[in-house]
């Protein structure tokens, strides 16, 4: 019974990143999108939150931002809405951290 | 009478996920008509609106960011970047848009915009204005 945990908003501003990641579990994947992608950058202190979780990232909010794909952590797939829906697809449950 | 006041803009929200960065910059590009010392600061998520290369083609809103160079133009020449919070989001002064003025009194000189400021710089600005407006 996996979740897809959706975390939306910038982790320097809301605590939806801390709360999501403390509480994933099993096969749970995290995929962050529109402020949420500034989790995945490599040196912010934010990204602590995310070792050792599947984390993907919606490619088109990187771009937007201005987040280039060689500064985020090893490790994090970067997916476009087309894999948005997969992981949805691919999960029992969507939880979304607004 | 009109006298020259200090006007500062605090920029705190990062540019697509809320609406505070456009309307801030609209609100920055109107009061720069009223000839005000003007001075923008980005600090916490604003640093992330001057993040070079904002391609949004891919989530159907406008990019605002190109405005950020036409700032000179408007003799808005001081932009103070919160050193402290770019390093914690992880970013560099590399990783921002490279903004420049031009000085009329110096041939047009080019120069920088942006001011990489400590927090107690930064409070030490915040000290010596009129005027705070906050987005």
């Amino acid at each position: 019974m996996a979740m897809l945990h959706l975390v939306n908003k910038s982790p320097y501003d809301a605590s939806s990143l801390e709360t999501a990641s403390s509480i994933m579990k099993g096969d749970d994947a995290m995929l962050l999108i529109e402020d949420g992608v500034y989790a995945a950058v490599r040196n912010g202190k934010a990204a602590a939150s995310l070792e050792g979780l599947k984390v993907s990232v919606l490619g088109p909010d990187l771009a937007a931002r201005g987040i280039g794909e060689d500064k985020l952590i090893d490790g994090v797939t970067v997916v476009d809405y087309a894999g948005f829906v997969d992981m949805v697809e691919a999960n029992d449950k969507v939880q979304s951290w607004l | 009478m009109s006298e020259i006041k200090k006007f500062m803009y605090v920029n705190r929200k990062a540019p697509y996920g809320t609406i505070y960065a456009w309307e801030a910059l609209e609100v920055i590009l109107i009061g720069a008509a009223f000839e005000q010392d003007v001075s923008l600061a980005f600090m916490d998520d604003g640093v992330y609106q001057l993040t070079k290369g904002q391609d949004t083609t891919g989530i159907g809103m406008k990019n605002f960011s190109p405005t950020y160079s036409a700032l000179g133009d408007y003799e808005i020449t001081k932009i103070y970047v919160d050193k402290e919070s770019l390093e914690e989001r992880g970013l560099s002064l590399d990783d921002l848009q490279h903004l420049v003025w031009e000085d009329e009194d110096e041939d047009w000189a080019e120069k920088d915009s942006i001011r990489l400021v400590s927090r107690t710089e930064l409070a030490d600005v915040l000290a010596e204005q009129d005027v705070l407006f906050n987005f």
